[in-house]
């Protein structure tokens, strides 16, 4: 029973993995940049919720309004002020860059909010459970969650694939004169893909913060861990990114239920398997 | 006018001047336990080990096109096998240090043709992935303190040298014949017909690979080198620290970001810039550390500024502006007529 209960929350953990995955997965689908930033963003949209919450005496979840639009515009200024001056055939730029920035975030972090980790609570949701046959007992927060998580994604592909916008993402990614030439400014959509990116990172920031306890120093870790579910899952499949967040968590609860040090080992092994195996993940999207 | 007056060179009066100034400072910095201080000799190792450290960065990056942030992989593996090899295997630690690094070379190669298949900036986050996996993994082995690290035995520390000064004066040596190894490996390589085609593959991958260059092993070569090398250096590192655990051995900011800020700063793709690189980092280092986070934030920002305004670093500025090159690996066409 201990190991049907891991597996389930290693599915519904991976919800908030994939999470942390499909910002990432967009910006480098439209602009082949990827951010060392991102964890660092998501801690920042943790501890910008903790103000919000402390400050205003709000409910996390409903932090979301006000977390979300302001990250989203952190990521608009930050692609057209810096980013997008960083573009081009050298990766190193982009690279560095968001090095420097993740240097910053984590400091200036630290400087503000000192290294104690910190918890948002929200309210009676928290300690609610639904009972499954079996004896297993299920929160409603985390499910909660994972509903979102899907509900994100399922967003992110109908914007990408359904809406003007994605057009216009889809168009600069494939040729990024030729779309310039029909009249799209490219600069401006980097900017609104960088702005979507950090919205659903706001999200998956004000998730992370209400599950865990977090810290200024946590945010490369959670880049890495929705980079490796972007590879298990394919590069440029959201539906994979979401899959690959559930091996990743299914395999680090299974690796915590056999020996707690074996917790975040066992997810980076699953990583490394697939690499080994996949090298282009589980469900690399056809071109 | 015949076509024989015309010769290739490689060295310039520059060069000729540097390799000369080169050498005086090399031998002022052996005699150093005889004119510094305890502490100034102690802040010299910390100097000549991360030029080592960026000086390799810098071959990856600049070189090789391979942009790790996991270096402290390597790293902290040196650390390890040091102490690994001094207690359990009775090796003395100055023996251990070339070991240590071999033994990075070889764990490297099973790393690089995992992580290879990853591209450009996931290559980036895959290295880190690694160096998370040796971290973890390190944690685990009880024999070495777990997580808490453990501490190099008196009786082993004492073997290097009997007295004090005399153990200082050693560590010294090391670490500046481990800068000098470096600096001299990394010049024989760039000069050398790997070096040729290495410079082809940073300038255009398709056009080199059209004329027969293999990259995947050019690359894979370069990345076991840096990663021997790397490794020697964490030995040495440690054996200087004299204690050890995961999270230093293993550290994103001490091993990797500092060593990034040095070559950028310095100039990436160049031999100068680590050179002019880590004197700039310890000189602002020197004046802000005690700021604190502060002061890391002020590196972030400077890192971010150089690479907007002066990707080339400040050796690029220079070179460009002056055109000189102090160790001659570039080679110019020269008009003997003209000299008549």
């Amino acid at each position: 029973m201990d190991w049907i209960n891991a597996i389930i929350q290693g599915i519904l953990l991976g919800g908030l993995y994939a999470l942390f995955a499909a910002g990432l997965s967009l910006i480098f689908g439209v602009m082949r940049l990827v951010n060392i930033a991102h964890g660092d963003f998501i801690v920042l949209a943790a501890f910008l919720a903790l103000s919000i919450t402390t400050g205003v005496g709000m409910n996390p979840l409903a932090s979301l309004v006000l977390v979300v639009p302001v990250m989203a515009g952190i990521g608009y200024v930050l692609q057209r002020g810096i980013l997008n001056q960083t573009l081009g055939d050298d990766i190193l730029p982009p690279l560095l860059v968001t090095f420097g920035l993740s240097v910053i975030i984590q400091n200036g972090l630290l400087e503000i909010y000192s290294a104690d980790p910190q918890k948002m609570n929200a309210g009676a949701l928290e300690t609610a459970s639904v009972a499954l046959p079996g004896d297993l007992n299920i929160g409603v927060l985390p499910l909660l969650m994972f509903a979102v998580s899907v509900a994100v994604i399922a967003g992110l592909q109908w914007v990408f694939y359904r809406s003007a916008l994605g057009r216009a993402f889809r168009a600069v990614s494939d040729k990024q004169d030729i779309a310039q030439l029909m009249g799209l400014n490219k600069a401006h959509v980097f900017g609104l893909a960088m702005a979507l990116s950090l919205a659903v990172v706001g999200i998956a920031g004000v998730f992370l913060g209400i599950r865990t306890s977090f810290d200024p120093s946590i945010g490369p870790g959670r880049l890495i861990f929705g980079f490796e579910a972007v590879i298990i899952g394919g590069l440029g499949n959201l539906w994979g990114t979401l899959i690959g967040g559930i091996i990743l968590g299914v395999s680090q609860n299974i690796g915590a239920q056999i020996n707690p040090g074996w917790q975040l080992l066992a997810g980076h092994i699953a990583f490394l398997i697939v690499l080994a195996v996949k090298p282009r993940g589980l469900f690399p999207r056809i071109d | 006018m015949t076509t024989s007056s015309y010769r290739i060179s490689r060295s310039s009066p520059a060069s000729r001047v540097a390799a000369v100034m080169g050498l005086i400072i090399l031998i002022v910095l052996i005699a150093a336990p005889w004119w510094a201080g305890r502490a100034d000799m102690r802040l010299l190792s910390e100097i000549f080990l991360y030029l080592s450290l960026a000086c390799l960065w810098n071959l990856l990056a600049g070189y090789a096109g391979l942009v790790s942030v996991g270096q402290q992989a390597f790293v902290g593996f040196g650390g390890y096998m040091l102490f690994a090899l001094a207690m359990f295997a009775g090796i003395s630690p100055v023996a251990a240090i070339p070991l240590a690094g071999l033994l990075g070379a070889l764990i490297a190669v099973p790393v690089a043709v995992l992580i290879f298949r990853l591209r450009g900036a996931y290559f980036a986050i895959g290295t880190w992935v690694i160096a998370e996996v040796f971290r973890l993994s390190f944690a685990q082995v009880s024999a070495l303190g777990g997580g808490s690290g453990t501490s190099l035995p008196v009786a082993i520390v004492r073997s290097l040298a009997s007295s004090r000064s005399m153990r200082e004066a050693t560590t010294y040596w090391l670490a500046l014949a481990m800068a000098a190894v470096v600096l001299a490996v990394i010049y024989l390589l760039l000069r050398s017909r790997k070096g040729l085609a290495l410079t082809a593959i940073r300038d255009s991958e398709v056009a080199s690979s059209s004329f027969g260059i293999d990259i995947w092993r050019h690359k894979f070569v370069v990345y076991v080198i840096a990663a021997g090398l790397t490794a020697s250096t964490g030995a040495l590192i440690f054996l200087q620290k004299l204690r050890i655990s995961p999270d230093a051995a293993f550290s994103v900011n001490d091993w990797t970001a500092f060593v990034i800020f040095i070559v950028v700063i310095g100039g990436i793709g160049t031999l100068e810039g680590p050179i002019i690189g880590v004197i700039v980092f310890f000189l602002l280092r020197e004046t802000l550390a005690d700021l604190g986070t502060v002061y890391l934030l002020i590196l972030g920002l400077v890192a971010i500024v150089v690479m907007l305004k002066a990707p080339k670093g400040i050796w690029g500025f220079i070179a460009v502006r002056y055109g000189i090159e102090l160790f001659p690996i570039s080679r110019r066409v020269i008009d003997g007529n003209s000299k008549k």
